[in-house]
């Protein structure tokens, strides 16, 4: 048993389960919460140095070796996934101490926090399909609580809608697994993969690639699966959403990667052809639909489904280029997004409202915030030398390289747009005056994670040499899963 | 019994279906148990319904012979029922209280949200 591969899944567990013992005292669970949150991103950092440095790490549970007992696997995108959950939840933990109200905390807010991020590296590190199924539900069942916590009115409807795209996805994700099964007789992914290329039932195999792509591209929300995204994400608290923005869709796009990187390999070029077009479709009517918004979350969840659109232009690629272009896109917006989510929620403690109409004056009063959103902002519209310039960079590099000019003409038309939007809500949140000429309220402490993700964001940008080396390594690893299937099948500790 | 099972899967898909895309909360969430016993029964139906097969290894030999009755699908239904279940058990919780907040059974009255 690996400690390390365990590590991730075992310490949010514990803290959940010291939360509900200390159920009584919020703040007890306030600080368990961030401290375990701590725990989590320590642990998931040495975990990515163990990988890093050696190779695929892979435990068994209870000592059954693959293809029979459950796998724990990570390779190097598994891995930098559950560092980028670890920061999420201990940015999220930290901005929850002076965001989240009282009625939600005594509700079991942080021991919910802390099941979610249980379930999301669980389902980046699992190797075996039903097990990822397992860990979609506890992660789906921490989320509609703390979708539906607090009961206003608005989150009631969100909730309805959140919960029953997502279930019904769990359906299809459930009929898929049982027909990989009956083709297979295996879950293990790297003995999915094995067997898939032995057998030679093409149709079969593209139904089935399309069911988990329906399946899980409910989950990540592309188009045309994604309304329940912008119709729920707006209604939660602002930590609950930026948890979500940051974490939920993202393990959709990583499930995603996974499947067609390792279980599907060959005769699935109907999928690819899919994909491109989903792809463009989903940057294009995410943004079309976040010009449209005038609130502030509605804006930045609509821009979630856009940039999602990204992502899936490098699996569909399936370049070496393309796919690092994808993990660098998702570290960077995962860091992105979720900050843009903690500063919508200061702009909001500051002024009173999401609503841009009711909101303004924040840069004569907070020049400071003004510059923290500037960072994410101009980030996510790829502005260089930020570290949303270079993931589109490399996925338009790798678009011209595959020939593809017009999903490169909308991967760049779209960031024009994803720039409009950025600018309506500086020019309406910072730079005109407040309509009610009234003076914004400090925001105090949920400055630091804000200041945090924006330094990240930077380093990112900065220092792209080694991040983009990080990301070629792991498409290099995802494209040639030899390794990865060796690794669990042969490991015998 | 294939035929017969592979009818009835269609069937419970089919009503699920339907009952999920009516304008009631109530059979939303019947359509969703629905979806969900339909895939069990996929994933049963995949273990080779046979009584006179069970998954023993006969003297003599060191291996199953083809045709059997696999356990592992069985064993993951049961883990899906009892995820099924809890899952049930909240959208019926949470229907209640969105039943109670705003007033109405009807989805198409909830669309405050909607962008």
């Amino acid at each position: 048993m690996n400690l390390l591969l365990v590590a991730p899944i075992l310490l949010p567990m514990l803290t959940a389960a010291l939360c509900l013992l200390a159920w009584k005292s919020v703040r007890v669970q306030r600080w368990l919460g961030v401290a375990g949150s701590a725990a989590l991103l320590a642990s998931a950092l040495a975990l990515f140095a163990e990988v890093h440095g050696r190779g695929i790490a892979v435990s068994h549970a209870g000592e059954w070796a693959a293809p029979f007992g459950i796998t724990l696997a990570a390779d190097l995108l598994g891995a930098l996934m559950v560092v980028l959950g670890g920061i999420v939840g201990l940015m999220v933990a930290v901005y929850s101490l002076g965001s989240i109200d009282e009625g939600r905390e005594r509700f079991g807010f942080h021991p919910l926090v802390q099941i979610l991020l249980m379930g999301v590296c669980g389902a980046f590190l699992t190797g075996d399909l039903f097990n990822l199924y397992v860990w979609f539900e506890v992660l789906l069942m921490a989320s509609f609580v703390l979708t539906a916590l607090g009961g206003e009115r608005a989150q009631m409807e969100g909730a309805i809608k959140y919960v029953t795209l997502n279930l019904v996805s769990s359906a299809i994700f459930l009929a898929a697994l049982g027909l990989l099964y009956g083709l297979t007789h295996s879950l293990n992914m790297a003995d999915v993969s094995l067997r898939l290329a032995k057998l030679n039932y093409p149709a079969l195999e593209n139904l089935l690639a399309v069911l988990f792509f329906i399946a899980f591209g409910i989950k990540a929300a592309v188009f045309p699966l994604f309304f329940w995204l912008p119709a729920s994400y707006h209604t939660m608290p602002v930590s609950v959403s930026a948890l979500f923005a940051g974490l939920l869709t993202k393990v959709g796009v990583y499930a995603l990667i996974r499947v067609f990187t390792l279980v599907f390999r060959d005769d699935v070029e109907f999928i690819k052809e899919l994909m491109l077009v989903v792809a463009c479709l989903t940057m294009a009517v995410g943004v079309l639909g976040a010009v449209a918004q005038m609130e502030m979350r509605r804006i930045l969840s609509f821009h979630i489904v856009s940039q999602i659109g990204y992502m899936i232009i490098g699996l569909a690629l399936m370049t070496p280029l393309a796919l690092a272009g994808t993990v660098f896109y998702l570290a960077h917006h995962i860091i992105v997004k979720t900050n843009l989510f903690l500063v919508s929620g200061a702009v909001a403690r500051a002024t009173g409202s999401f609503e841009l109409k009711k909101v303004g004056g924040l840069y004569a009063a907070q020049p400071g915030l003004a510059l923290l959103f500037l960072i994410p902002a101009l980030s996510l519209a790829g502005i260089p030398p930020l570290s949303g310039f270079w993931g589109k960079y490399i996925l338009v590099k790798a678009g011209l390289e595959s020939g593809q000019v017009v999903l490169v003409v909308a991967a760049l038309a779209v960031s024009v747009f994803t720039m409009i939007s950025m600018m309506k809500i500086w020019s309406e949140a910072f730079w005109k005056p407040h309509p009610l000429g009234l003076t914004p309220a400090p925001v105090g402490l949920l400055n630091g994670p804000i200041a945090a993700m924006a330094a990240m964001t930077l380093l990112i940008g900065f220092g792209v040499e080694p991040m983009m080396q990080l990301a070629q390594r792991s498409a290099q690893q995802l494209l040639d899963p030899q390794n990865y299937i060796q690794a669990v099948l042969e490991a015998r500790k | 019994m294939n035929t017969v099972m592979a009818l009835l899967i269609g069937m419970l898909y089919a009503s699920g279906m339907y009952m999920v895309l009516r304008r009631s909360m109530v059979k939303l969430i019947i359509g969703l148990a629905l979806l969900s016993h339909a895939a069990n029964l996929l994933i049963f139906t995949m273990a080779t319904l046979r009584r006179d097969r069970p998954p023993l290894i006969d003297e003599g030999e060191t291996a199953l012979a083809a045709p059997y009755a696999d356990p592992v699908p069985q064993a993951l239904i049961l883990t899906a029922i009892v995820i099924g279940f809890a899952v049930s058990a909240f959208a019926a919780i949470m229907i209640y209280r969105v039943y109670q907040t705003t007033g109405t059974d009807d989805l198409d009255q909830l669309h405050t949200t909607d962008s």
